[in-house]
C-alpha cells in the first residue's frame, strides 16, 4: 500500500532540496508544504514534530526530523 | 582490504578530491556527514570562475552530479570519528565502521561555533538555530535576535530584516565589524537595533525560545524573542584527526603540497591553515591533495 508522505520545508534549506530529491529519485509521491511562506502549515509541523527545525518528514504520521536517509528509507522500504 | 585512499568530507575541497581521484582511476571511497559543506549553506556566490551568479546550494548540487557522474562510493551521513596510522595504512574510524586506506585526504570543513550558555542546546531547533538561510523564513512576523557582530551576523540580519518584524544584533564588541556597506544597511534599518558589548548569559522559555538575557554596562536584561540565529563563526571540524599536528585555531597544518606531519594523510580546504577560506580556493586545494596523494602512492607501490 502506498504511504501518505507529506515533507515540512524552506525553499532555502539544503538539507529540505536533498530529501525532497532523495523521495523523487525514489519514486514516493509526496505532498509538500513551503513551512516559510505558510504560517498555519509551519503551526501545523512545530505541533506535529515539537521543533522548529526544517525539513519534517510526515509518513502515515509517524514523524521524522531532518533528512535522516536511514530512516526515511527503511519506513517506506526504500 | 585496503582502498588507495579515503576523502573525509564532501564540500568544494572533498568533491574536487574525489573528482580527481576518480580521474586518476584510484580505488577510493568518500566518508562524509553531509554533501556540499558550507556552499551548499551560503546565499549567493559571485567569485566563482565561470559563473557570474550562482547560489550556494545551486553550486552545490553542480559539485555532486559532477562527483557523481563518475559513480563514486559516498558514504553519505557517516562521520569521521578518529583517525589511526598502523604502519604502512591509515584506518579511519567511524560511527558504523573502520576502513582503511594507504592515504587519506581530511577534507572535513568547518563548523558553527556554539554559544556555550544554559538553554543553548535544549531550545535548538526550538527556536534557536545556527542556519538562518534554512529557519529564517519560519520567523515571519516575529521578533527575533541575531547572535554575533561579524559579516554572517550582518548577512543573517539583512536576510531577517525582510522577514521578521524586529531583528536585535547582540554583538559582544563594542562595535560591529564586517563589510562596511552591510553594517551601514543594518544601522540605517529601523526594523533592527543593535546591542553591542553585550554578552549573552542564557536562551530562555518554555517549550520553544521565548526570551534571550543579555548583559549590557552591568545590567543585565531580558529581551522578548522568538528566534535566535547564532552566528558567531566557525571552527575546524578536526577533532577527530587527534595524530594530526594544528595550529592554535584547530586548524590542520599543511605545506604546499598539502601534506600533514603523518605520512600519508593529506588535508585540503577550510579545515587547513591554507590563507584566505573561498569556495574556489578550497577546490583547488582538494585537487592538489589527491595529485599528492597520487604520487605518494606510487612511490610506495
Amino acid at each position: 500500500m502506498e504511504k501518505n508522505v507529506t515533507v515540512y520545508s524552506t525553499p532555502t534549506c539544503p538539507f529540505c532540496i536533498r530529501a525532497k530529491q532523495y523521495l523523487k529519485d525514489n519514486n514516493i509521491k509526496f505532498a509538500e508544504h513551503d513551512v516559510g511562506s505558510n504560517p498555519e502549515k509551519a503551526q501545523e509541523m512545530i505541533k506535529k514534530s515539537g521543533q522548529m527545525g526544517v525539513p519534517v518528514v510526515d509518513i502515515d504520521g509517524s514523524i521524522v526530523i531532518g533528512f535522516d536517509k536511514e530512516k526515511i528509507g527503511s519506513m517506506l522500504g526504500i | 582490504m585496503a582502498y588507495d585512499l579515503i576523502v573525509i568530507g564532501a564540500g568544494p575541497a572533498g568533491i574536487t578530491a574525489a573528482v580527481y581521484a576518480a580521474r586518476k582511476k584510484m580505488n577510493f571511497i568518500v566518508i562524509t556527514g553531509d554533501i556540499g559543506g558550507q556552499a551548499a549553506w551560503s546565499g549567493d556566490v559571485e567569485n566563482y570562475t565561470g559563473y557570474q551568479f550562482v547560489t550556494g546550494p545551486e553550486l552545490a548540487a553542480k559539485f555532486e552530479e559532477h562527483m557523481r557522474a563518475y559513480g563514486i562510493t559516498v558514504k553519505e551521513q557517516e562521520e569521521a570519528r578518529e583517525l589511526i596510522r598502523d604502519k604502512a595504512v591509515i584506518r579511519v574510524r567511524t560511527e558504523r565502521g573502520e576502513y582503511e586506506a594507504r592515504a587519506v585526504i581530511i577534507a572535513s570543513g568547518k563548523v558553527s561555533k556554539e554559544l556555550g550558555v544554559p538553554g543553548e542546546k535544549e531550545f535548538k531547533n526550538k527556536g534557536l538555530t545556527y542556519c538562518a538561510t534554512c529557519d529564517g523564513p519560519l520567523f515571519s512576523g516575529k521578533s527575533v535576535a541575531i547572535i554575533g557582530g561579524g559579516n554572517s551576523a550582518l548577512d543573517a540580519a539583512l536576510q531577517l530584516v525582510k522577514i521578521a518584524k524586529k531583528v536585535y544584533v547582540i554583538n559582544n564588541m563594542p562595535k560591529l565589524g564586517g563589510d562596511h556597506v552591510m553594517r551601514e544597511k543594518i544601522e540605517s534599518n529601523p526594523a533592527v537595533q543593535v546591542l553591542n558589548g553585550a554578552a549573552v548569559l542564557a536562551i530562555t522559555g518554555e517549550n520553544m525560545v521565548a526570551g534571550i538575557k543579555v548583559k549590557r554596562l552591568d545590567k543585565e536584561e531580558m529581551i522578548p524573542v522568538e528566534g535566535i540565529f547564532v552566528e558567531i563563526g566557525l571552527i575546524p571540524n578536526s577533532k577527530f584527526a587527534g595524530i594530526i599536528d594544528k595550529n592554535k585555531l584547530g586548524e590542520i597544518k599543511i605545506n604546499s603540497n598539502n601534506e600533514t606531519n603523518v605520512p600519508g594523510v593529506f588535508a585540503a580546504g577550510d579545515v587547513t591553515d591554507v590563507p584566505e577560506k573561498q569556495i574556489i580556493i578550497a577546490a583547488g586545494e582538494g585537487s592538489k591533495a589527491t595529485l599528492g596523494a597520487f604520487k605518494y602512492i606510487s612511490r610506495m607501490r
